[in-house]
């Protein structure tokens, strides 16, 4: 009882689950293929034995409602944002609005081939040349690509863009600038993209140093990325001198649009003096995370740009009718197969349409106050990275905790008991012991209520009774797992007998 | 903003998914010491700010937003609703009902990477049973959880080639996808190793001569394609072989389908395995989300991009799955990070799985036999048409090319009304083949999968036969 | 792990790598600093009996759960032995990393680079410093 009135957590189910390939029997099996029902010559001669596998894959013979049992448990080992507050720092886990998943069923859409005659796909053409308009609009620039599948796949979009743009004035800048509270990706799409990262620093505020970011340009710098409000959840005040500072140079700026949910209808990229933005479908616009994927990572550019974008764009004539359109001599070429992942693209277009302006602005308004909100309630408990209004999101430290022997990693572990998802800890990486925190504006005063009461008795046990926190989680299917001997050792398949008597292969 | 909605919308109600109710938003700003919202951006200075609304349509309510995207929808016609021949990295596979009752869980579906895993233990177990299936599949020790496309699998197999061998060459054969060739190409631009082309012979097999001509000693990897673009089989033991005797690696861009039956890359030699999966559990969506996929041998294990899952133990020495190997991703290495990839592909993965285990140990060669003896068949009765050859010579698999008497647009055109999507018109790969100035608007590319009746094909070869005898 | 020491007779360079000279030869590893800041170590990444090192430059990797460093080399030279059991025993890198958990041997070609290295007081004082 006691258990219950704090909140914490009680699990059901196993904790350990079979795979599948373990729960297989031979002869079981499920789904059945048709005979083929065509005259034909042995399928020696068809396919002559030299071109074929020596054995069967091995996959599972079960049967369907082992299938059904088996993966109905394991999404019982899962936390959605169905199930509750998911507070990810920059994540924004917001509602997936299930009338997308209903429009996502639509045979029309389901059932395109992306080779079929643009003709017979108007009404999915028109959908993408609309949502190029809306995401223009949203982000005060002029033309977007649709085909990134993911954030980091955007961010390197857009710096082969930028490498381009440079590349047609006869220019060949060498680096690209960012800040330290930077996503990992940034630096990785940076070297990806053939850049040198460089880091500039962040000033008392929370926002890039001036100072330092004059020093750093010259006509060697190809961009500068950045986020506004930052990783850190604030808004750069400075971000219209920035802006000159870079275009002075002879620089671009890129935004990473992760943390768009802050200033929608408030205040665009665009308008800031970005160049090119990324957008993450999965976070902004409801698309639904999937346990990691798919998502889409559009990206909208600055006329001076369009040219430079991926073929193929969506192109609409006089007539109003739709095409693809792959004829355009200035373009990067192609940064994934087809026209990008419509199927994510159509959720994201249904909830802009659902929300139309001020529904988006809306959407800012609430993450923004149910972040200061959450802030609000727990600042006591925690050192403050920034002494300031936060934006949609804000970086907590625990380090107050270490005199208890407890860390960041501790309370999110707890959290776990309580019944919540963690927030994300240690990033960004200028906060010691940080825990960023993103409540989004889908949850209601009584679910961050609870949260912000989770987390004081959190707080309240590492005072009390700290090894609470550090065996957490005690309430769990499984409790700590040992990460470093899974990267010694690392199992990354399921061994099979057979494996294990001629030595094991992928262990 | 709380109320008034209606009126700035001019009488046009729209959708919300926030929960606030009456008074909330009230308390809330008293707790943080705010009059109103606007208050809470006032550190965004005002010549930044928009100022008016967003210039896009008034938002509607769910009935009407259901109602205009039914409009859209009408305005398309999808080609699984057409008897369908089409190909090239897509195709028109029955997805069986159990998939979507799965994937369509809120618990897989809205839950994010598993990055606790006492939480998540579900989707880190999937993953892991995924990786192994696409190792069973490929014939390979190690997979990762997944990568958007095809196209940009193979880019990331050409950055590890180059990290391994640190040679700056990687040699394409044209029998690869041009639109994987293309990505490849346009991530290559400034990282990694540089692409050179190598033509195919006659018949569309990789040409051998040329293949070991650009070979030398600064390729850092050799990729073919199996069934290669046009539906030809190559001979894949002979690339294993000129790769590794010149110490590059061989890149094998596999069709998972075939691997029910077909000599896998494994065993024929491949380091590298990569391809579009979206054959199981996924519906062609206009060609994405799909799912690409990468196969590695254990010594390349530490250079997979993206993300992988581990089996490791609890405290309680209970088993139980976690991301590993993370530091090759991009969230610790940063700048060192040999790829920028940190998602994947997650809920198509995990359909992929479900309708793998739903077809098991036997139903996969199975429907790799009725999926080949179908196109050989629909090849062998096309080729008796007057005017339609061969273009793709040897055995074939699910697909194949042939050489009309007629520009292939046309036949297609023609057949729409029918109610046939004829295959995919292969005008536009001329300008991806090296060495050849084949203009390849007379070729069309077919595929056939088991949503193909014998009724249907022979429908089929009946309409063509009657526009090609008009012609 | 062992407790935080920097033995006297054994050289050090600013990536907090140390040396152990041996006749012609030099024994490369990292030091408790370095194996401190990294975590558990799960991986090395070493390379090959016959490789050169050039002093300054990176020649291998060391990777834990949580990051991933690279190793720089003190002195120049060729390889000569290589600690195979690092491959199943990474984390001797922490349990003992002046010992068990040495890295690579080399045959040095400038031992005039010794020079430049510090001594183990120093070393302290450079970590007091940063």
């Amino acid at each position: 009882m006691a258990d219950e009135a704090a909140g914490l957590f009680c699990a059901q189910g196993r904790a350990t689950v079979e795979t599948i390939f373990e729960k297989s029997r031979p002869g079981r099996r499920a789904g059945k293929v048709p005979a083929a029902g065509v005259p034909g010559r042995p399928l020696d001669e068809l396919l002559p034995p030299v071109l074929r596998r020596a054995a069967p894959a091995r996959l599972p013979e079960v049967a369907e409602v082992d299938i059904v049992r088996h993966f109905t448990e394991l999404s019982t080992l899962n936390y959605g944002v169905d199930t509750g507050v998911y507070p990810l720092g920059s994540c924004t886990m917001k509602y997936n609005p299930k009338v997308n998943e209903r429009i996502a069923a639509l045979e029309a859409f389901r059932g395109l081939h992306p080779y079929q005659p643009d003709e017979l796909a108007q009404g999915a053409l028109e959908l993408l040349w609309t949502l190029d308009r809306w995401l223009a609009e949203i982000s005060g620039l002029s033309r977007a690509t649709l085909q990134p599948a993911a954030g980091a796949h955007g961010e390197l979009t857009g710096l082969l863009v930028i490498r381009a743009y440079h590349a047609s004035l006869g220019r060949d800048p060498k680096r690209v600038i960012i800040p330290d509270t930077a996503h990992g990706t940034n630096p990785a799409s940076v070297v990806t993209a053939g850049y040198e990262p460089v880091t500039v620093h962040s000033d008392a505020r929370g926002g890039v140093d001036l100072e330092e970011l004059r020093g750093l340009l010259d006509a060697d710098v190809a961009a500068l990325m950045l986020t506004n409000p930052n990783t850190l959840g604030v808004f750069d005040e400075n971000i219209v001198e920035i802006a000159r500072l870079v275009h002075d140079a002879g620089g671009l700026l890129y935004y990473d649009g992760a943390n768009s949910n802050a200033v929608l209808g408030v205040s665009r990229p665009g308008d800031m003096g970005f160049d090119v933005v990324h957008f993450n479908t999965h976070k902004t616009f409801s698309t639904p995370h999937g346990g990691g994927g798919p998502g889409a990572g559009p990206i909208v550019v600055r006329d001076i740009l369009e040219p430079f974008l991926p073929v193929p764009l969506v192109e609409r004539r006089d007539d109003g009718s739709f095409f693809l359109r792959y004829e355009r001599p200035q373009s990067i070429g192609r940064v994934r197969t087809f026209v990008g992942n419509f199927g994510v693209l159509l959720r994201a277009y249904a909830y802009i349409r659902a929300l139309g302006p001020d529904g988006l602005r809306r959407v800012s308004d609430l993450a923004v106050l149910n972040a200061n909100y959450v802030l609000e309630g727990v600042r006591d408990l925690f050192d403050l990275a920034y002494d300031r209004r936060c934006m949609h999101e804000f970086v907590v430290s625990a380090t107050p905790l270490k005199e208890h022997g407890v860390r960041a990693l501790d309370v999110a572990k707890r959290l776990l008991d309580y019944g919540l998802h963690p927030p994300t800890t240690y990033f960004p990486q200028i906060v010691d012991e940080a825990l960023m925190i993103e409540p989004t504006e889908t949850e209601s005063k009584e679910s961050l209520d609870h949260l912000i009461a989770a987390f004081r008795a959190i707080v309240d046990e590492a005072r009390t009774d700290p090894d609470l926190l550090r065996q957490a989680p005690t309430r769990m299917p499984v409790r700590r797992l040992d990460e470093a001997e899974a990267a010694r050792r690392p199992v990354l398949r399921q061994r099979f007998a057979e494996d294990e008597a001629g030595g094991a292969a992928g262990a | 903003m709380a109320g008034g909605d209606v009126e700035r919308e001019g009488g046009q109600v729209r959708t919300d998914y926030v929960p606030h109710a009456d008074g909330d938003v009230t308390a809330m700003l008293e707790a943080v010491g705010a009059a109103t919202v606007e208050d809470l951006f006032s550190e965004v200075p005002a010549t930044v700010r928009l100022g008016r609304p967003l210039d896009l349509p008034a938002g509607v309510t769910e009935v009407e937003l259901l109602a205009e995207l039914r409009a859209l929808a009408a305005r398309t016609t999808p080609a699984s609703e057409l008897v369908s021949f089409l190909g090239a990295g897509i195709y028109d596979h029955y997805v069986p009902a159990v998939v979507d009752a799965i994937t369509g869980r809120s618990e897989f579906q809205t839950a994010y990477t598993p990055y606790q895993p006492e939480r998540s233990q579900g989707v880190l177990q999937s993953i892991f049973e995924f990786q192994t299936a696409i190792c069973e599949l490929t014939g390979m020790e190690v997979a990762n959880a997944s990568l958007y496309d095809a196209g940009t699998a193979l880019a990331e197999a050409s950055f590890i080639a180059g990290a391994q061998t640190r040679r700056s060459k990687i040699v394409v054969s044209d029998g690869v996808h041009p639109e994987y060739r293309e990505v490849l190409a346009t991530e290559s631009a400034a990282y990694g190793p540089r692409p050179v082309a190598v033509g195919l012979a006659p018949g569309a097999r990789t040409d051998g001569e040329a293949l070991r001509a650009a070979i030398d000693a600064d390729t850092a990897a050799v990729v073919v394609q199996q069934p290669g673009f046009f539906g030809a089989l190559e001979d894949v033991g002979e690339a294993a072989r000129l790769a590794h005797e010149a110490g590059a690696l061989l890149v094998v861009v596999a069709d998972p389908v075939t691997l029910g039956l077909l000599a896998t890359p494994g065993e024929q030699g491949a380091d590298i395995v990569v391809g579009e999966a979206q054959s199981f559990g996924n519906p062609m969506s206009y060609g994405g989300p799909g799912l690409g996929f990468m196969a590695v041998s254990a010594k390349l294990m530490r250079r997979l991009p993206g993300r992988l899952v581990g089996e490791t133990r609890d405290l309680d020495g209970r088993r139980g799955f976690v991301l590993t190997l993370q530091t090759r991703e991009q969230h610790i290495r940063r700048e060192k990070a040999t790829s920028n990839i940190c998602s994947n592909h997650a809920l198509n993965a995990l359909a992929a799985l479900v309708h793998l285990a739903w077809l098991g140990k036997r139903g996969l060669p199975e429907l790799a036999e009725t999926c080949l003896r179908r196109a050989v068949y629909l090849r062998e009765r096309l080729l008796t048409l007057p005017g339609v050859t061969s273009y793709t010579d040897g055995p074939v698999f699910r697909e194949f090319a042939v050489r009309l008497p007629l520009p292939a647009k046309e036949l297609v055109d023609a057949l729409v009304p029918e109610g046939f999507m004829a295959g995919v018109p292969l005008g536009w790969v001329a300008g991806f083949m090296s060495g050849s100035d084949d203009a390849l608007d007379d070729v069309l590319l077919l595929a056939v999968t088991e949503k193909r009746t014998k009724a249907e094909i022979d429908a089929f070869v009946d309409a063509v036969a009657e526009v090609v005898g008009r012609g | 792990m062992a407790d935080e020491t920097y033995p006297q007779e054994l050289k050090y360079f600013t990536e907090h790598d140390w040396v152990r000279v041996d006749g012609d030869e030099a024994i490369f590893g990292v030091t408790w600093f370095a194996q401190d800041a990294l975590g558990e170590i799960v991986y090395a990444d070493l390379p090959s009996t016959g490789d050169a090192v050039r002093a300054g430059t990176t020649y291998g990797e060391l990777e834990s759960v949580k990051a991933v460093s690279e190793i720089y080399a003190p002195l120049s030279g060729e390889v000569t032995d290589v600690n195979a059991r690092l491959e199943d025993e990474p984390q001797l890198v922490n349990e003992d990393c002046y010992g068990e958990g040495w890295l690579i041997r080399v045959r040095m070609i400038a031992s005039g680079e010794l020079a430049s290295l510090m001594d183990a007081d120093a070393y302290k004082a450079f970590l007091d410093q940063a």
